[in-house]
């Protein structure tokens, strides 16, 4: 009867580190912040009993472990990109978790099913979404209202081709490196036809959707938070995107 | 002038959260934020004053209006604070750095560099410091 109870009470512990990995994991792949993710994984552990646990989070795993002989847990993070939605779902299922409304097993389907789920605007929207944050961007940035429309087309089609060639090509770099040579290009021929007319302007506007604004911002408070690993690494993503956004221009601008 | 500045930057900053998959609902709120952080950067620039200090006001005030929306709606603040500062992300500044080192002008590309840099420090030291402060008042 006690070893029946031993092993339930293990399977229970075993699904309760699951259900704090899995929301980790998918706060972490879809931009949260570290402290949040790390916060988050310790209420949902505390809220089902586990007063003493332990979590490292970095961008490309979380490690999980609670005190005594409980497992210790690694779950890998391949592959990251911006959905807040998920995010905020993830933090109001770990907000029911805590006040008691959601039970263990209901908790656990619920992020597997949030996991799997594709909450994306529809892809046309976001094209045109990124079309005319390009457009403003130029107004923004002092240039002349002649120039919102080049750079709403340059920047949607430049969006339009990320999104496409991320999907054939799976290392993002190089996405984002032929990406921003494709606005360039497009830019240059605008201002050659008479279309565009400040070359630099609609530049600027066109890859400011790729531009990492998000990363770095989130790398600085990760190292201000004391989370070096963390920050550095995100550091380290966005200088790389920064550096093949820049060079996809660059090759450009020593060709024309 | 400084209408159309307004009009653009709460446009870009509400088309820009759809990329990254924010809640219809919460568009507006998140257009707001970002039009309002940009009017304090545009108008601390306007007054000659440094564009990093313009920056990490602006920052700052981004930092505090998302907390009181994520608070009020009960939704991380990260939802609100990322449209608020994409209009300050020096993006302008780091693509001339590197169209001058293109060019072989490396002093140029330098400065532009380290200034590009500054500003981003700036917006998360303004993050940083309105969530510091939040934390004081929540204590004392």
């Amino acid at each position: 009867m006690k070893r029946k109870e031993m092993i339930k009470n293990l399977n229970q512990t075993n699904e309760i580190v699951e259900v704090c990995l899995l929301a980790g994991k998918i706060m972490m792949q879809n931009g949260a912040e570290t402290y949040r993710v790390e916060d988050t994984m310790m209420r949902i552990a505390a809220s089902f009993g586990i007063q003493e646990s332990h979590s490292y989070v970095t961008p490309t795993g979380i490690i999980f472990s609670i005190d005594g002989t409980g497992p210790t847990k690694l779950i890998r993070i391949v592959d990251r990109s911006t959905d807040l939605q998920k995010v905020m779902i993830v933090n109001s299922i770990s907000r029911k978790i805590c006040s008691g409304e959601l039970s263990l097993e209901e908790a656990h389907r619920q992020l597997k099913e949030l996991d799997t789920k594709n909450l994306a605007y529809p892809f046309w929207m976001q094209v045109a979404a990124a079309a005319i944050a390009s457009g403003c961007f130029v107004i923004m940035f002092q240039g002349g209202w002649r120039d919102f429309f080049p750079a709403f087309i340059a920047g949607g089609l430049g969006f339009y081709c990320f999104v496409y060639v991320h999907r054939l090509v799976k290392i993002k770099f190089f996405a984002e490196f032929l990406t921003s040579f494709i606005i360039g290009i497009m830019s240059v021929l605008f201002v050659v036809i008479g279309f565009g007319h400040e070359l630099d302007k609609i530049v600027i506007g066109s890859v400011m959707p790729l531009v990492p604004g998000l990363l770095i911002t989130n790398a600085v408070r990760d190292l201000m938070a004391g989370h070096l690993v963390t920050g550095l690494s995100k550091g380290a993503e966005a200088f790389l995107t920064a550096f093949a956004i820049g060079s996809g221009i660059a090759i450009i601008f020593t060709i024309y | 002038m400084i209408i159309e500045q307004l009009v653009t930057s709460f446009i870009a900053s509400a088309a820009f959260v759809i990329i990254f998959n924010v809640p219809k609902r919460l568009l507006l709120n998140c257009g707001l934020v970002g039009m309002i952080g940009w009017l304090i950067y545009v108008l601390f620039v306007e007054y000659d004053f440094d564009s990093v200090l313009a920056t990490f006001v602006a920052a700052f005030f981004v930092a505090i209006i998302s907390q009181l929306f994520a608070r009020l709606y009960k939704t991380p603040m990260t939802i609100f604070s990322v449209s608020g500062i994409i209009p300050l992300v020096p993006g302008g500044l780091a693509y001339e750095a590197m169209r001058h080192a293109v060019m072989n002008d490396y002093n140029m590309a330098i400065q532009l560099a380290a200034k590009a840099f500054m500003i981003s420090g700036a917006i998360a030291i303004g993050l940083v410091f309105s969530e510091v402060i939040n934390q004081i008042i929540k204590k004392a």
